[in-house]
C-alpha cells in the first residue's frame, strides 16, 4: 500500500510516497539517488546493500522502506562527516582494501556496526562479523587490516598502520 | 567516401570536442609500425571498426595535466594506476599529473578487450612508446621556444630545461598554451631502461579508492538519465527451453508498466526497477523443456564419450616405447566441474538513443566488441554507437559477451526512452559463461633412479593454455581435445574464466608430479628441481621454498605441506600451502599460502602483490567449494546461498613474494598466481592424509571419501 514515509537520510529529512513493502535498496537507489548502496544478490546473502539504520547495519535488499519510518538511515555517501572521511574510509584507502570496489560500501558500513559494538576487535572477531559480506576480488586480508587499523584510530585518535 | 572514412571522421569529431574542452593543448596520435606490440596490433588488422589512423592517443592540457586514453577498462585489477605510472615515466611528468580515460569507444583508441593479462605486457609497451614519442615532440617544441638544441635539453617532472643554463626552462603546460597542436607520429620505439625508472617500479596505492569508499564511483547500473526506464526481461527456466506462450495481461495491469514483445525479447519496463521486477512475475509463461539428460553427476562420462580426437601440441622422444620400459607407471584421471565468475556486480547497461546516436554505459570487459554488437543489433553503423565503460564491479573473464548491452539498446530503440538492463543474481548465474567441466588423463612413469621417463598428457575440454609441461622429460606428448574453452558439448555457455584452461591443466599436471615424487619416495620440491631446466622456474621455486622455510621430506609427511608450479601469461609462479584436514568430516582448513611469482619488470609492486593475493583467495574457491550444479539446462545454483565463494573465515595467512627479474619485459599479473591453487591444495591434502584428490572442488565429502579409499 502506498503511504507517506519520512525518515532521516544522511542527516537530511526525506519524505516520500511509496509502497511501504518496497525494499529500501530500490528506493534508496532510484528515488533517492543513493547509488553507493549496491545490489548484489537480493536475498541478504552478500552484504553489498548494507546501510546503517539507527547506527546498526542492515541489508537494505531485505528491509521494507516502511521499516525505516522515523529512523536515521546512513548510506556510504553520508558516512564522511562534512569533508572529513570516516577512519574506516581512510583505512580502506591506506590499506588498498578494495579492488573492483563494488562490495566496499557494504564492507565499510558492516565494519562500522562491528566497531560500534566492539572497541577493540580481534582478527577473529572481525572475521566472524564480516563473514556474511562477500568480496570476489579477494581483498579479505586487507579489509581485516583496514578494520583493525580504523578501530585503533577510533580508540586512540590516531592510526596504527 | 567509404564507410571507414566516415567512421574515422565521426570518431575524430568526438575527439576534437574532447580536445577543445581544455582550450589549447597538445594532442598526440601515434601509429605503431615495426615490431612493437604486434600481439595487439595484428589482431586489430582486418577487423571492422578499427581506426587505421592511430593506436594511441594522449593529450597535454594548458595546465600541464596529461590525459592518457585507453580502451582498457578498470574492473579492480588496477590499470587505472599502473598505466598512468607507465605514461608518467616515459613522458617525464609527475605521476599525479596523469589522468586516465578508459573504455570510451568514441574517445579511446580501439582495443581488443581487457583480458588475458595483456594490459601490461601487450598494451603497456605501446603506451610507453607513445609517451616516449610524445616526449620527443615536446622537446622539439621546447627547443624552438627556448632556442636551445634538443640535445642540450632535459626533462624533469614536466619541466624542460637547458642543461647548460637552468634559467632557460619551460613547462609542458606552457608549451600547450595557445592554438591547439595536433601531431601524428609514426613510431620508432625507444623505451627507458629499467635503470632510469623513477615512477615505474614504485609501489603505488590505487587511484580510485577515494571514489570507491565514498560511494561516488559510478558503475553501469548507477548512471541515471531523465525519463529512463528499468527493464526486466522474461527468461527461460532452463537452457534449451522454448517459449510456448506468454500471457502478459497480469503484468500489463501494473500501473505505469510498459510491455515490449519483440520476437524473442519480452520485457517489462517501469520507472522503478523493483516494480518492473514484480510485474515480470505476473507474466504467465509456458515453456517446453527438453528432457534433462546431462547433470553435474554424469557430465564427465558424457565429455569422455564425445571428445574429439584432438591434436598433439607438443611431443618428443617415443612415449609408447618409453611406457613399456618404465619401472613404475602412474595413470590418473583428473576431473574439474563448471565454475561461475560470480562478480559481485551483475551485468548492467543503460542505453540512450538521441539524434541518431546510441550511447550505452555498460559493465563490460570489451567496450569495442559491445559497440559492434549493439550496432548490428539495432541496425546502426558502429560510429553511431558509443560505449562508455564506467567502473566495472569485477569481471574475471565473464563480462565479454555484452548481451545485456544489446538488450538495453534494443529496448531503448523500441520505447524511445533510456533503458537500463541490470541482471538479477539469478540471471547472472543462469547466463554466466562458466569455466568448462573437463577431464585430464595422464600416464607417466619413472625409472629406478626416480627420474621421469615419459609423460603422456591428454586434456578434454579445458583448453590448451597451460597444458604443456615445463619439465625435462625425454619422452612426452601433450594432446588437447579440443584447444579452446568455449562451445563444446556443454548444456550451457562456457568461456574464459581467469587464466582459462590453465587452472584445470595445472591442477592435473602438478598433482601428477607430486604423485610421482611420492612414488619415488622423494621430496616434492627436490623432485621438481631434479626435473626442471628452465632457470626462471628454478629461481621461483627455490625462492618460494626458502621463504616458506621448507625442509625436505618424503610425502605424505603428515605436515600438510603442498607445492605447485605454473606458468601463465609469461609469468612464473610457485606456491606452497599448509593445510589441516579433519579426517572425520573431510573439512580442509587452509592455514597458510605462500605465492612466489616472477613476472619480469614489475610496474607497480603494490598492484602486483594485490593481484597475487586476489588470485590465492579466488583460487581457494575453485579448489575447495565452487561447482555449478545443474539438471539439464537448469542451473540449480541460483544465488550465493548455494554457490559458495570464499569468505573471510576461509582465507588463510597469505604471503607473497615477487622475484626480481629486471632483464625480462613486464609479463602478466592478473591471472598467473591463481593457476596453482588447485594442485597446491590437493598436494597439501595428500601430504596431510595420504589421500590423493582427483576431482575439484575438493569438498568435504570428496576429501572424506578419498581418505577412506587411501
Amino acid at each position: 500500500m502506498s503511504a507517506t514515509i519520512s525518515f532521516k537520510l544522511n542527516g537530511e529529512r526525506v519524505r516520500l510516497e511509496a509502497d511501504e513493502n518496497r525494499k529500501l535498496l530500490w528506493v534508496l537507489r532510484t528515488e533517492l539517488g543513493q547509488t553507493g548502496t549496491k545490489y548484489g544478490c537480493g536475498r541478504g546473502s552478500c552484504g553489498a546493500c548494507v546501510v546503517l539504520v539507527n547506527d546498526s547495519p542492515i541489508r537494505s535488499c531485505m528491509a521494507g522502506v516502511g521499516s525505516v519510518r522515523g529512523k536515521e538511515v546512513v548510506t556510504i555517501e553520508g558516512l564522511a562527516n562534512g569533508g572529513e572521511l570516516h577512519p574506516l574510509q581512510k583505512a580502506f584507502i591506506e590499506h588498498d582494501a578494495l579492488q573492483c570496489g563494488f562490495c566496499t560500501p557494504g564492507m565499510i558500513l558492516s565494519a562500522h556496526g562491528l566497531l560500534r559494538s566492539t572497541r577493540k576487535p580481534s582478527r577473529e572477531d572481525i572475521t566472524k562479523r564480516m563473514d556474511r559480506n562477500l568480496c570476489r576480488c579477494g581483498a579479505h586480508t586487507r579489509i581485516i587490516d583496514a578494520i583493525e587499523s580504523a578501530a585503533a584510530e577510533l580508540r586512540n585518535g590516531k592510526s596504527t598502520t | 567516401m567509404n564507410s571507414s572514412d566516415e567512421q574515422s571522421l565521426g570518431v575524430q569529431q568526438s575527439r576534437r570536442e574532447f580536445l577543445k574542452s581544455s582550450g589549447g593543448g597538445i594532442a598526440i596520435f601515434v601509429t605503431f609500425g615495426g615490431q612493437l606490440g604486434l600481439l595487439e596490433h595484428a589482431e586489430a588488422q582486418g577487423r571492422s571498426g578499427v581506426p587505421a589512423d592511430f593506436n594511441a592517443f594522449l593529450r597535454i592540457a594548458e595546465d600541464g595535466r596529461v590525459t592518457c586514453l585507453t580502451g582498457k577498462i578498470e574492473m579492480g585489477q588496477g590499470p587505472i594506476t599502473s598505466l598512468p605510472q607507465m605514461m608518467a615515466e616515459e613522458l617525464g611528468v609527475a605521476f599525479e599529473m596523469v589522468d586516465i580515460v578508459m573504455g570510451d569507444t568514441d574517445l579511446c583508441p580501439w582495443d581488443r578487450g581487457t583480458w588475458g593479462s595483456l594490459t601490461t605486457r601487450a598494451f603497456g609497451p605501446l603506451l610507453r612508446a607513445a609517451a616516449a614519442e610524445a616526449r620527443g615532440v615536446l622537446l622539439d617544441l621546447a627547443s624552438q621556444e627556448l632556442r636551445v638544441p634538443v640535445s642540450r635539453l632535459e626533462v624533469n617532472a614536466g619541466v624542460v630545461s637547458d642543461r647548460k643554463n637552468g634559467r632557460k626552462r619551460i613547462t609542458y603546460g606552457e608549451l600547450a598554451k595557445g592554438e591547439p597542436i595536433e601531431r601524428h607520429l609514426k613510431l620508432k620505439p625507444e623505451l627507458k631502461d629499467v635503470s632510469q625508472f623513477q615512477i615505474m617500479g614504485q609501489p603505488k596505492l590505487r587511484r580510485d579508492s577515494l571514489e570507491k569508499v565514498t560511494g561516488k564511483a559510478k558503475y553501469a547500473a548507477d548512471i541515471r538519465l531523465p525519463g529512463m526506464l528499468y527493464a526486466k526481461i522474461l527468461r527461460p527456466p532452463a537452457h534449451g527451453a522454448k517459449l510456448k506462450k506468454a500471457d502478459t495481461s497480469g503484468a500489463r495491469k501494473v500501473d505505469g508498466v510498459r510491455l515490449v514483445e519483440d520476437g524473442d525479447l519480452i520485457a517489462v519496463l517501469h520507472e522503478l526497477p523493483d516494480v518492473a521486477q514484480d510485474a515480470l512475475g505476473r507474466i504467465n509463461a509456458k515453456f517446453d523443456l527438453p528432457p534433462p539428460m546431462l547433470t553435474d553427476q554424469n557430465i564427465h562420462e558424457h565429455l569422455l564419450r564425445v571428445a574429439p580426437k584432438g591434436e598433439v601440441t607438443a611431443k618428443a622422444g617415443n612415449v609408447d616405447k618409453a611406457r613399456k620400459l618404465a619401472d613404475r607407471m602412474i595413470e590418473t584421471r583428473y576431473f574439474d566441474g563448471y565454475v561461475a565468475h560470480a562478480p559481485i556486480e551483475t551485468h548492467a547497461a543503460l542505453a540512450h538513443i538521441e539524434r541518431g546516436k546510441c550511447t550505452v554505459w555498460a559493465s563490460t570487459q570489451n567496450p569495442f566488441g559491445a559497440r559492434d554488437k549493439i550496432a548490428r543489433a539495432i541496425g546502426f553503423s558502429p560510429d553511431k554507437v558509443r560505449v562508455i565503460t564506467p567502473f566495472v564491479g569485477g569481471g574475471f573473464g565473464g563480462k565479454t559477451s555484452n548481451m545485456q548491452a544489446v538488450e538495453a539498446a534494443r529496448l531503448a530503440q523500441t520505447v524511445g526512452r533510456p533503458v537500463q538492463v541490470m541482471r538479477t543474481r539469478e540471471e547472472e548465474f543462469f547466463y554466466d559463461t562458466f569455466r568448462p567441466a573437463a577431464v585430464v588423463n595422464i600416464r607417466s612413469g619413472i625409472d629406478g633412479s626416480g627420474r621421469i621417463t615419459f609423460w603422456d598428457y591428454e586434456v578434454l575440454f579445458a583448453g590448451q593454455r597451460g597444458a604443456e609441461h615445463f619439465y625435462e622429460i625425454p619422452n612426452h606428448r601433450t594432446t588437447v581435445r579440443p584447444q579452446g574453452w568455449s562451445g563444446g558439448p556443454h548444456p550451457f555457455a562456457t568461456g574464459a574464466w581467469r587464466a582459462p584452461a590453465n587452472n584445470t591443466n595445472t591442477f592435473a599436471r602438478e598433482s601428477q608430479i607430486s604423485a610421482m615424487a611420492a612414488a619415488a619416495g622423494a621430496d616434492a620440491i627436490e623432485f621438481r628441481l631434479k626435473h626442471l631446466g628452465d632457470p626462471r622456474m628454478i629461481r621461483v621455486l627455490k625462492a618460494a621454498a626458502q621463504r616458506f622455510g621448507w625442509t625436505p621430506a618424503a610425502t605424505p609427511s603428515k605436515r600438510g605441506f603442498g607445492v605447485a608450479c605454473g606458468i601463465d601469461a609469461g609469468t612464473y609462479v610457485a606456491a606452497i600451502a599448509e593445510v589441516a584436514v579433519d579426517a572425520r568430516s573431510g573439512e580442509v582448513e587452509v592455514k597458510r599460502v605462500l605465492s612466489a611469482q616472477e613476472m619480469g619488470i614489475v610496474v607497480n609492486p603494490q598492484g602486483a602483490t594485490i593481484q597475487m593475493e586476489g588470485c590465492v583467495t579466488m583460487g581457494l574457491g575453485y579448489a575447495l567449494s565452487e561447482e555449478v550444479h545443474f539438471r539439464g539446462g537448469q542451473i540449480l545454483d541460483t544465488n550465493f546461498h548455494r554457490y559458495e565463494i570464499p569468505r573471510f573465515s576461509g582465507v588463510p595467512k597469505i604471503e607473497t613474494l615477487l622475484v626480481e627479474a629486471n632483464d625480462i619485459p613486464p609479463q602478466g599479473g592478473g591471472e598467473p598466481a591463481i593457476v596453482v591453487m588447485g594442485a597446491v591444495i590437493a598436494n597439501a591434502i595428500h601430504d596431510a592424509t595420504g589421500a590423493r584428490l582427483k576431482r575439484m572442488p575438493m569438498t568435504p565429502a570428496r576429501v572424506k571419501a578419498a581418505i577412506e579409499e587411501a
